[in-house]
């Protein structure tokens, strides 16, 4: 699945400082039931965006106009739970091309470097600063350049590193994705599957 | 230089490594469901991409099919539309397809090793993350998204970096009326659902050695849940046993061959890992969750924990037992049960049958409650009856439905209600999980029976 290029991303945050948000909240099992990767977005927190008779829950981050933006600010051990790539499609579809928290589950985070959301994991101190940020000013806006592998808080300067290997890193850039690698290395793959065993 | 079981297998697989960047890593058995696969299918047909192995990827249908009249069209559009489209992309591209109906269907992670797909040493994915389960056979087995089920059909490789490894020691004699599931539900209790992400897990000592394959599968399907990619478990003489003469083990010279190998897959002496916990065994009790996270599950006798004392922020503590209807301190025993829930890729085997069996002999079900039980595949269904299971049950006033995930995350019909309470032997209590609003109490099949008979939360060991 070809996604837009990531290089440098400057925009107000959407803040979810819940801790262990699985996939299941991020899109209910009930929404997997397409056969084509359409309209994920309009069910991204379903059940924590809308009451049973689809009316919106106002108390819900993104029901709440003053919040806006392409980055996602959630709380620690953002994504556990099925491996579910639609909760990456739906928070992708949805116009987060950022997700922040300072710690991921193993499986979100591929699934968002697969299709082209960028998971920045940071320390529990500079996610407080953002959450603090963001609630001082809404309007506040973050940079996430990916080429120098910093996040920033414009409006206080806070900045702080992230890590991301140098082939995700490439492929995020160029907007690449696996397939174009192992397709080009084919035949090394064929040498080894005829060497197996089983 | 000594390396782990996970080192032996994993460095196997290595087509090629990247520097800085992910291990090229063959896959030895690919198993797709109707739910994370049409997807890539459209993938593949986009990019004009062939699959390159179709005899190393099975197909089964589970997640959204039904629990009752399999033999009828299935009525949901949605569900039917996704079954076809997996039997459908199965024979375009020449994939073995056991779709509901067929005598082999079941879910994915139960008729993988009845069937004998899943071998020790083997690399095994599948777009679920309960995949985990055939560590249980010393493969390295994890869930992936959708994009690498295209991957992998595509290439039979996915990119992955190599996990840390850490090891579980359980040793010690197991209390009466102690499961596998509740040896997993107290792991995860201690480590939390983010305690193991980044590593994968070897279990090991007296506990699994002396384990069932079963329970085994039982306690590496859960691994997920503590955040590991996947844990494993050394193979042995129960392995081979339980493998030897399945539909598709391999026979003869090919056998003996393979057990040799099989034989070597085990951590060396002083091999290390990068993180090493021990557990006692006479620790754990039977357990019952009362959270929102499989995470937040105790002792059956304990009272629910203290926010100050629980892990993870307070809001979310709160916001889980407020969810849940619960108060800190509160007993579980006794607590409002509506729903019993056996089945799932945790504890839809035959064991599980037999132990729920074991505590509703002889009793009658409660009349408040709702009880599902679910075969995990029809070798199951067929040896409940043929052990004589289904007269017992049905003797104490339950009926056994047709195979399938069922109420595990509720994408068929077997959802539970908004508000009410299920005990549920599956792997998630999230919110919503079972059906929107429905509130999930995790625990092994004697406490499940025990709920089913007596229609509240109860100790089983007091009906043991």
């Amino acid at each position: 699945m070809a996604y837009d290029k990531f290089h440098i991303l400057t925009s107000t945050a959407v803040p979810l400082p819940l801790e262990n948000v699985d996939t299941d909240q991020i899109i209910p099992a009930r929404f997997l039931k397409a056969t084509e990767r359409k309209n994920f977005g309009d069910n991204l927190f379903r059940d924590w965006r809308y009451n049973p008779d689809n009316s919106p829950k106002e108390n819900f981050v993104l029901n709440n106009p003053i919040y806006s933006g392409k980055i996602l600010v959630g709380g620690k051990n953002f994504g556990s739970g099925s491996s579910r790539e639609h909760a990456a499609w739906a928070v992708y579809d949805y116009g987060f091309r950022c997700v922040v928290s300072s710690f991921f589950a193993d499986i979100f985070r591929n699934n968002c470097l697969n299709i082209g959301v960028l998971p920045v994991q940071v320390t529990d101190a500079f996610s407080e600063k953002i959450f603090e940020a963001i609630y001082n000013d809404p309007n506040t806006e973050i940079e996430i350049n990916l080429p120098n592998q910093t996040i920033t808080i414009l409006s206080t300067g806070d900045q702080e590193s992230f890590d991301i290997n140098t082939y995700k890193k490439d492929n995020m850039l160029n907007g690449f994705d696996d397939i174009d690698y192992l397709q080009n290395i084919k035949g090394d793959i064929e040498t080894f599957a005829s060497k197996l065993l089983l | 230089m000594s390396h782990t079981l996970f080192d032996k297998v994993w460095d196997a697989h290595v087509v090629k490594k990247i520097e800085d960047g992910p291990d090229v890593f063959f896959i030895d058995r690919h198993f797709i469901h109707e739910v994370t696969s049409p997807v890539a299918f459209l993938g593949l047909k986009s990019r004009g991409l062939g699959v390159l192995y179709p005899e190393r990827t099975f197909a089964t249908a589970d997640h959204n099919t039904p629990t009752i009249n399999q033999h009828l069209p299935v009525v949901d559009p949605l569900s039917a539309k996704q079954l076809k489209a997996l039997e459908d992309n199965s024979n375009e591209y020449g994939i073995s397809h056991w779709g509901l109906g067929h005598q082999k269907n079941g879910i994915v992670h139960v008729v993988g090793p009845e069937n004998g797909i899943t071998f020790p040493g083997a690399t095994i994915v599948c777009g679920d993350s309960h995949t985990s389960t055939h560590g249980a056979f010393g493969a390295i087995a994890f869930g992936i998204g959708t994009s690498e089920v295209e991957m992998v059909l595509a290439t039979q490789c996915i990119m992955q970096p190599k996990p840390k490894k850490m090891r579980i020691n359980v040793n010690g004699l197991l209390g009466k009326g102690v499961t596998s599931k509740d040896v997993a539900l107290y792991i995860i209790s201690k480590l939390s659902t983010s305690g193991a992400t980044g590593y994968f897990v070897e279990y090991a000592g007296n506990v699994f050695e002396n384990m069932s394959m079963e329970g085994r599968m039982t306690v590496c399907n859960l691994s997920i849940e503590m955040g590991a990619r996947g844990g494993m478990i050394a193979p042995d003489e129960t392995t081979f046993n339980y493998l030897k003469g399945r539909p598709l083990s391999l026979t003869g010279e090919a056998w003996d061959k393979a057990v040799v190998y099989w034989s070597t897959l085990k951590t060396d002496k002083d091999a290390t890992f990068d993180k090493e916990l021990h557990f006692d065994a006479s620790d754990i009790e039977p357990m019952i969750t009362y959270g929102t996270n499989p995470g937040m599950g105790m002792g059956i006798s304990k009272n629910i924990p203290e926010a100050g004392k629980a892990k993870g922020g307070e809001a979310t503590y709160k916001k889980s037992l407020d969810y849940m209807g619960y108060h800190e301190n509160d007993s579980m025993i006794g607590k409002q049960v509506d729903y019993v829930f056996l089945g799932s890729c945790t504890n839809g085997r035959i064991e599980d049958f037999r132990a729920f069996a074991s505590i509703v002999k002889g009793k009658k079900k409660a009349d408040n409650v709702t009880a599902w039980l679910v075969p995990g595949s029809h070798e199951v269904e067929a040896k409940i009856i043929e052990e004589g299971i289904l007269d017992i049950i049905t003797e104490a006033g339950f009926a056994l439905r047709q195979p399938g995930c069922s109420a595990c995350l509720a994408m068929n019909d077997d959802k539970v209600p908004a508000g009410k309470y299920a005990v549920s032997t599956s792997n998630r209590n999230f919110e919503g999980r079972q059906g929107p609003g429905s509130r999930t109490l995790l625990a092994s099949p004697l406490v499940a029976a025990a709920a089913a008979v007596t229609g509240v939360v109860t100790d089983p060991r007091d009906l043991l």
